[in-house]
């Protein structure tokens, strides 16, 4: 038998991108402790259908925390208080009993709010297009142990391709930033061989495609907190040693950016 | 998937044929050249502060050093050349910090023209990382009054060209003065603070063996220059010297 909780909401309600925005109160009991974030919403976005009122807007997919949909501010923290959690997972057994939870969309000029807590987030899409992929030519697939991969290489890799590109780092930077989602989709190709052709123009296009649309990186570390899969800042660190280096060394050639390149690769 | 409303672009890019422009007009570039330039402004602030402890030493030493940095290269190099060389080091050094921050900060203004309209929690970013910008322009400030106190000596009524240990007495006799180079030096620490261990990561200088001692040699050296620093107010102001 699970207790059941109440809680006071402050929710960010935008009619539509361009509408002025503001906080509604609404008061939520018969929450049970097991409850995901996501499903009290969901009972209370069920009362306000009921009611004959506009539900909630928020985005979601896979509830398991491994698709990047979700994501807002709670309490002023992205994805709210636990680590390395998505709000799909986090349960209200981490609140207590009668809080007031503010819930707010992530603020980014490259993130408008679209409707309440929903944002476009196709400002990562735009520098996934810029260089976030390998070439290879289609057909039949190559013998899989013919390119070798060192086990701790291959590890860091993966660390850095656990990003679901959910925005939360942006969303924590003090400066509207996206030195972590660049840095870990650039890390997380440019460490294995299969990236290696492309690395120096990668570096490139995909760091001056993000500093169309983003703030720069002060270090602060709070994207790394705020990170629902833990990415390290280390990979921001590598991203700008590589992007130096493609600008420096007799990369020069190799790191501009391919014309028409980015078109084509949308 | 590409939503079909296109992203606005808030910083638009402008393109350079010469790649000393084309680098530093990249955010990351201009990062780079903050940390640079750190470097460069963290050696001086600590060559100046071991300088100073000449004061210990008495007027004779202190004087003679000064004198030695006009005169030092002679007759090689022409007086002051050196001093000089190092000036214009410094000048730029400061000047293309300064550039690359403020252009910055308007760039991060623009990445989020609204902010959070409910309370903002911060985990991870200390005090001194989100308090460079006024750390940075504080510790500016002094620096023209500090030039002005013992270098042109305009803020210094007593002063004598040429007899620095005289004029820091006279200066830091002050209580306020000394109050002024107190809080001061207090700031350049956690500028400091923040500043030497973000350079590691500016430059990307991560995976090697220096990532365990970013953190320790940030807090060491910036506790070295406040200590430093903040002792010759004291110490004037306290009698132990005059």
């Amino acid at each position: 038998m699970s207790r059941t909780m109440t809680f006071t909401l402050k929710v960010w309600r935008q009619a539509g991108p361009d509408r002025p925005g503001r906080f509604e109160t609404y008061r939520v009991d018969g929450i049970s402790e097991h409850m995901s974030f996501l499903e009290m919403l969901d009972v209370l976005n069920e009362r306000l259908a009921a009611e004959g009122k506009e539900p909630i807007a928020f985005s979601h997919d896979c509830r398991e925390g491994i698709c990047g949909s979700c994501g807002f501010m709670i309490n002023g923290v992205p994805h709210g208080p636990l680590p390395r959690t998505t709000v799909c997972q986090l349960h209200m057994r981490h609140f207590k009993d009668g809080d007031t939870i503010v819930i707010e969309p992530w603020r980014a000029a490259a993130f408008p709010v679209l409707k309440d807590l929903v944002v476009d987030r196709s400002a990562f899409d735009r520098i996934i297009a810029a260089g976030g992929y390998i070439s290879v030519n289609a057909g039949s697939a190559p013998e899989a142990n013919s390119v070798r991969v060192p086990k701790p290489v291959a590890d860091r890799a993966f660390d850095a391709a656990t990003c679901i590109g959910c925005g939360a780092c942006v969303a924590a930077c003090p400066n509207g930033a996206a030195q972590l989602f660049t840095a870990a989709k650039v890390s997380h190709l440019n460490l294995l061989p299969q990236g290696q052709p492309e690395r120096w123009s990668r570096v490139v296009s995909m760091v001056e495609t993000m500093e169309q649309y983003f703030g720069s990186c002060t270090n602060t570390g709070e994207c790394e907190a705020a990170c629902p899969k833990g990415i390290s800042l280390d990979f921001i660190a590598k991203m700008h040693r590589d992007y130096i280096r493609a600008k420096f060394l007799d990369k020069r050639q190799l790191a501009r950016p391919i014309p028409g390149a980015e078109e084509a690769a949308v | 998937m590409l939503s079909s409303s296109a992203p606005r672009v808030v910083n638009r890019r402008r393109n350079y044929a010469a790649w000393p422009l084309d680098f530093y007009a990249s955010a990351v570039g201009k990062k780079a050249v903050m940390a640079v330039t750190g470097i460069v402004l963290l050696g001086f602030v600590l060559l100046h502060m071991l300088g100073n402890l000449k004061l210990y030493q008495g007027a004779e030493h202190m004087n003679a050093y000064g004198e030695w940095l006009r005169t030092v290269g002679e007759p090689a190099v022409p007086n002051r050349g050196l001093l000089w060389a190092v000036r214009v080091v410094l000048i730029a050094a400061f000047a293309l910090h300064i550039h690359a921050a403020a252009s910055l900060t308007l760039m991060n203004r623009r990445a989020r023209p609204v902010g959070y309209q409910g309370p903002r929690k911060y985990t991870a970013a200390d005090y001194a990382a989100r308090t460079m910008r006024w750390s940075g322009v504080i510790v500016g400030l002094f620096v023209l009054f500090h030039l002005a106190d013992l270098t042109w000596g305009w803020a210094n009524p007593n002063f004598v060209a040429g007899h620095p240990y005289e004029n820091v007495v006279e200066s830091l006799s002050r209580w306020w003065v000394a109050g002024i180079y107190i809080v001061a030096n207090v700031l350049l620490g956690m500028h400091i603070y923040h500043g030497a261990w973000s350079l590691f990561q500016s430059l990307g200088w991560t995976l090697g063996r220096f990532k365990p001692w970013r953190r320790g040699f940030a807090i060491a050296f910036a506790a070295l220059i406040v200590a430093g620093n903040v002792s010759f107010p004291i110490a004037v102001l306290s009698g132990a010297i005059s």
